[in-house]
């Protein structure tokens, strides 16, 4: 019997008797067009969103692969190297039906109505003493080839799915230096305990190598504020706090100013409504002013904050 | 037993933690600058604890601690040269030490404390008078 787990195409406990096997080649070699016309027509395209063309062309690259592993392949496994070609046909189409969003029932559809096809293909060419083990191979096979589809088809998401959170971590807390002595914070997405700690940490050894007095936390991209956040906020605002910075939040949107009042969390820190007032109260602290250059057809025209330290 | 050195800079207290702190220690150390501020008649006392690695409850509460008291006495304490490891620990166990001044290093503490003494000297001039 098979093997669960590993994929040989084992039917009837050994290799294949030779009679089944030439019918297997015979069946691909010589009905192709007839098998991909038929599996074509059959295929409800609207439900699998496929064009015709594409299943056409996907169809025969799936036909062609098959038909040469089954005419080389001795050994009828999944993973043998007769059937390389095979994989590499559905690797690409399920990967780029993957990545296009596509869901995985229209993805492996599209490869198990073949079994229909050929089950017909079998009815037509084949005497009704062989037909029924070769239906039997022919469906194995299939399934085979489903299964591969849809694991494949997994594994694209997965990476995907790995990729993304690698890319949400390190794009999640960044420390930038404003001015000499100022540092922002901006947190971008859910604050739990485990990114508290990071953006914490993150802050402390940017203080350590800058020297910042004044460090912002900008919490414009932080969807919703509870007491839970409030208080990761407040830890970070107070270790700050002991290495000798002061923390300015920014970035509180009206509804979120009114759920932190009416959750009665009392957060007790210089807070501002826009990074631009929280950097200009940091300046101002810092001791330097901004202002407005006279001429603005100088070359430097842009507004300067003179360096006028207090 | 040995016991951390208190040194007198001006109307300040400089006080250099530089070794691993027990418990012992810290409330010599309470006992020792409670007595030195009296005595000195300081305005400030500068904590340096960058050589300090390993915090707990106790040695956080003996920081707040001190505040306390150098505030009753009329001197200010600024804690300097924490770690940030320190400084999470601090806060994790629950101690901000609210009322504990803080800078990143001595030299900016100093500037904290060396306004609190100049005004305090210029307070002490004026009482001469």
């Amino acid at each position: 019997m098979l093997c669960a787990g590993v994929m040989p195409l084992v039917v009837g406990g050994g290799i294949l008797a030779v009679s089944d096997k030439k019918n297997l080649v015979s069946l691909f070699a010589e009905g192709e067009s007839d098998i991909l016309a038929n599996w074509v027509s059959t295929l409800n395209l609207g439900e699998i969103r496929m064009t015709r063309q594409e299943a056409e062309s996907q169809g025969r690259a799936v036909l062609d692969a098959l038909a040469k592993a089954v005419a080389h392949g001795n050994s009828s496994d999944m993973r043998g190297g007769e059937f390389a070609d095979v994989r590499d046909v559905l690797q690409a189409f399920s990967r780029s039906r993957a990545l296009q969003g596509f869901s995985p029932t229209e993805t492996a559809t599209f490869i198990l109505s073949l079994k229909r096809s050929l089950f017909e293909q079998v009815r037509k060419t084949t005497r009704p003493e062989d037909a029924f083990d070769l239906l039997s191979i022919v469906s194995e096979l299939i399934d085979r080839l489903g299964m591969f589809t849809i694991e494949t088809y997994q594994k694209t998401r997965e990476e995907l799915i790995a990729r993304q959170g690698k890319e949400i971590e390190e794009l999640s807390t960044p420390v930038v230096k404003l001015w000499e002595g100022i540092v922002a914070l901006p947190l971008i997405g859910t604050l739990d305990s485990g990114r508290t700690q990071v953006v914490m940490q993150n802050l402390l050894e940017t203080i350590v190598q800058t020297g910042a007095e004044i460090a912002i936390l900008d919490i414009t991209g932080v969807p919703m504020v509870d007491t839970l956040t409030a208080q990761h906020l407040l830890k970070t605002v107070s270790a700050a706090r002991l290495m000798g910075a002061d923390c300015i939040i920014s970035g509180i949107r009206p509804q979120i100013a009114q759920t932190i009042v009416q959750l009665g969390v009392d957060l007790n820190v210089v807070s501002k409504a826009t990074l631009a007032d929280a950097l200009a109260l940091a300046l101002r602290r810092t001791g330097r002013v901004v202002t407005k250059v006279k001429a603005p057809s100088s070359g430097a025209s842009q507004e300067q904050p003179a360096e006028t330290r207090g | 037993m040995d016991s951390i050195p208190i040194l007198k800079i001006g109307s300040a207290l400089l006080v250099t933690i530089q070794v691993d702190m027990h418990d012992q220690l810290a409330t010599r150390l309470q006992d020792d600058l409670t007595e030195k501020i009296v005595q000195h008649r300081a305005r400030g006392v500068l904590i340096d604890i960058s050589a300090l690695e390993i915090v707990d409850s106790f040695i956080g509460r003996m920081l707040a601690n001190i505040a306390n008291v150098s505030r009753l006495l009329d001197a200010d304490t600024v804690v300097v040269g924490m770690r940030p490891e320190v400084a999470i620990t601090l806060v994790e166990l629950g101690l901000g030490l609210p009322g504990v001044k803080t800078a990143l290093n001595a030299e900016r503490g100093l500037a904290l404390i060396g306004g609190v003494s100049a005004a305090g000297e210029a307070a002490d001039d004026a009482d001469d008078d």
